[in-house]
């Protein structure tokens, strides 16, 4: 009877632990996005707020006017449908990057003497005690037309005129990776110092020459490293404001500016809205692919755990 | 360690299959394996038995290629292969946490060696499942390694590392992840699959049961040497040291001076024992040297009566009774305040009445049973 009481505590216990991030992520995410939600189906009218009511009560009647006009442009104008699709190339493209070149970055650094690693990984971690703002700032000192590496090119003598760069995909490219690489590596990094050498010992043994047995054992035991971090770098990037507004041209088609522009320049409430609700539909499937291979890692850990 | 108690070199064998010429292993400034000489023969399971630390595990990893000597060279097959890097060499390794591939499943793990290989698809099935089938494992090819027990692992291990058909097979302490009550039967099972495959096998371990059981001949290693090599009943019944027999088995030690040598015996007289002690083999020790003589507890015969022996007997008293099922093991303290150690058969046990706690007894030992031990 006791040890039924105390297990009975012990779970009540339990789902009380819960509530705080549940209420947290309710109020502050749930909340939040119905309230879009909501705009999005709304129509655009002048005054405080600039957008028609969902539900009206009037003469006894409730009125619910639900407005479709925003998701229609979305699809009927090219300009979104491009931008979406720009958006998600250049979070791809970044995420791939990334990837090139993170892995060698943290396979190195798992690798390295506990007293090396903890030094490289602050320097992976250094860059994060300055604001993102000033670090994007410095890339435009960089990379503008009289920037300090054309400058550095001209005076070497390699090239004669300076390099496009500044206000061209490349530059967001080159913010985007620089920023969002230390998100991928510091995943794979933790995955890659778990990795039992002894594995590749048994691989070598069994004829497998380094690059086979890290191509068979190494990079698929990595894989759910290689995944959270890459999750980690595109979900961010799709809606990335900052580093396309700063680095990036007129023509750079991104989600974030998109929204900025309906919401600011517009006042289109309604618009800005429906951008953000399906950018939101767009991020939920790898969203919800980070939470299944979360979920699996967790549960073959639980089951080693046991064994 | 004196250096007559190193066995020889090797025996100059026609069958010597595997030769460890003087190596040598040093990390920084720590010696792990100083000089070690070594003959294996063609299909024999020879054990490097020692307590950990004492470079049987680094032996084994230099036979592996994972490590390369400092100096020295290792052979196999007439072939020096001690610089040959480990997937180069027609050796496979049985690990001691099996090392088995978590993402793969058991007939993707037993399969890796042959894949790297080169063999033809047809084939690696056909081999994969004869060595699964050889380790009655056949029915798990599809389930991952953390889906079987620790017993299973092993096989799986084991299949794998001797679909390969290596020259070679390494067991880094095979049995210590198992459960005591399946390792004896895990060790008769293991020693009948090597029997049918015909490997050649170097097993490393720190259990002297293990290598009694498992292996036809072993080598005693300790602080990086190599201090005894010989088939387990040699090691047993002559150790060449004080070491090695304490090491293997438990044993009483005597300590005396010789005062009568003959080729065929020598007496030795001990402050320890009422009476000198008779060996009945030669020393090359000199007279008044002080040796040690090892009796092994279930060569010593407890008794209430004096023996009528002129050598080989003391008197004390029962210290200690320990019930042990097959037999007893007593623990005398002699009249120099010696204890000594005894195990009394169950059978004389049920025989005779057998001596109880605080009795005066009388231990006495034959001539043969006893072995001089200079160091």
């Amino acid at each position: 009877m006791r040890r039924l009481f105390t297990h009975d505590r012990q779970s009540v216990l339990r789902k009380l632990a819960i509530v705080p991030p549940f209420a947290w992520l309710a109020l502050f995410l749930l909340v939040p996005f119905l309230l879009v939600l909501k705009i999005s189906f709304a129509d655009l009218r002048f005054g405080i707020p600039p957008y028609t009511p969902l539900a009206t009560l009037e003469n006894e009647t409730l009125s619910l006017s639900v407005h479709l006009s925003s998701y229609l442009l979305l699809f009927r104008d090219s300009l979104y449908v491009a931008t979406y699709i720009s958006s998600v190339k250049m979070a791809l493209v970044t995420t791939v990057c990334c990837a090139l070149l993170g892995y060698p970055m943290a396979y190195y650094i798992a690798r390295a003497n506990p007293r090396a690693r903890n030094m490289m990984l602050l320097a992976v971690i250094l860059p994060f005690w300055t604001s993102l703002l000033l670090r994007v700032y410095a890339w435009v000192g960089i990379l503008r037309n009289d920037g300090l590496l054309n400058n550095a090119l001209m005076a070497l003598g390699l090239i004669d005129s300076p390099l496009e760069i500044y206000r061209t995909d490349l530059a967001v490219y080159i913010g985007l990776i620089y920023a969002y690489l230390p998100f991928f590596i510091l995943p794979l990094y933790a995955n890659l110092v778990k990795f039992d050498m002894r594995l590749l010992e048994a691989a070598y043994d069994l004829g497998a020459r380094p690059f086979q047995a890290f191509w068979r054992v190494t990079l698929p035991m990595s894989l759910p490293g290689v995944i959270a971090g890459s999750l980690l770098v595109f979900i961010p990037t799709v809606g990335e404001y900052v580093i396309p507004e700063m680095l990036g041209g007129a023509d750079t088609l991104m989600m974030g500016r998109l929204m900025w522009t309906e919401f600011f320049n517009n006042t289109d409430w309604p618009m800005a809205a429906a951008v953000t609700c399906v950018m939101v539909l767009i991020l939920i499937v790898p969203l919800a692919l980070l939470q299944y291979n979360q979920a699996r890692q967790f549960d073959s850990e639980r089951r080693h755990g046991k064994t | 360690m004196d250096n007559r108690s190193v066995t020889p070199a090797w025996p100059a064998d026609e069958d010597e299959f595997v030769r460890v010429d003087d190596v040598v292993k040093i990390y920084g400034d720590v010696v792990a394996v100083q000089s070690v000489n070594l003959s294996v023969r063609r299909r024999e399971i020879f054990a490097l038995l020692g307590s950990s630390g004492c470079g049987k595990s680094t032996l084994l990893r230099m036979l592996a290629g994972f490590e390369e000597p400092t100096s020295g060279r290792i052979y196999l097959d007439g072939e020096d292969i001690t610089a040959l890097a480990p997937y180069r060499r027609p050796v496979n390794m049985m690990f001691q946490s099996y090392a088995l591939f978590p993402h793969m499943t058991v007939e993707a793990n037993v399969s890796f060696g042959l894949k790297q290989e080169g063999v033809p698809r047809n084939e690696i099935h056909e081999r994969v499942f004869e060595a699964l089938d050889l380790v009655q494992m056949a029915g798990y090819s599809r389930r991952k390694p953390h889906q079987l027990s620790g017993g299973q692992q092993q096989r799986v291990a084991l299949a794998r590392s001797l679909v390969k058909r290596p020259k070679l097979l390494l067991l880094d302490e095979p049995m210590s992840a198992l459960d005591k009550q399946i390792r004896q039967k895990t060790q008769i099972e293991l020693v009948r699959i090597l029997d049918q495959v015909g490997v050649t096998c170097i097993m490393v371990t720190h259990d002297q049961d293990e290598a009694m059981t498992m292996a036809s001949r072993l080598a005693v290693m300790t602080e990086g040497q190599i201090v005894q090599c010989g088939t387990p009943q040699e090691v047993y019944e002559f150790p060449n040291s004080r070491f090695v027999a304490g090491f293997i088995g438990s044993t009483n030690l005597f300590t005396g001076t010789i005062t009568v040598d003959e080729p065929d015996h020598v007496l030795i007289e001990s402050d320890e024992l009422l009476r000198p002690m008779h060996v009945n083999h030669g020393v090359s020790e000199p007279l008044g040297m002080q040796v040690y003589v090892s009796v092994r507890p279930e060569q010593i015969r407890v008794a209430r009566e004096q023996p009528q022996a002129e050598y080989n007997w003391s008197r004390g008293i029962v210290s200690h009774m320990a019930w042990m099922g097959s037999h007893a093991r007593y623990q005398l303290r002699l009249d120099s305040g010696l204890v000594v150690e005894a195990a009394v058969p169950r059978q004389i046990m049920a025989q005779t009445d057998a001596p109880g706690m605080d009795e005066e007894v009388f231990i006495h030992w034959s001539s043969e049973s006893a072995v001089v031990l200079a160091s």
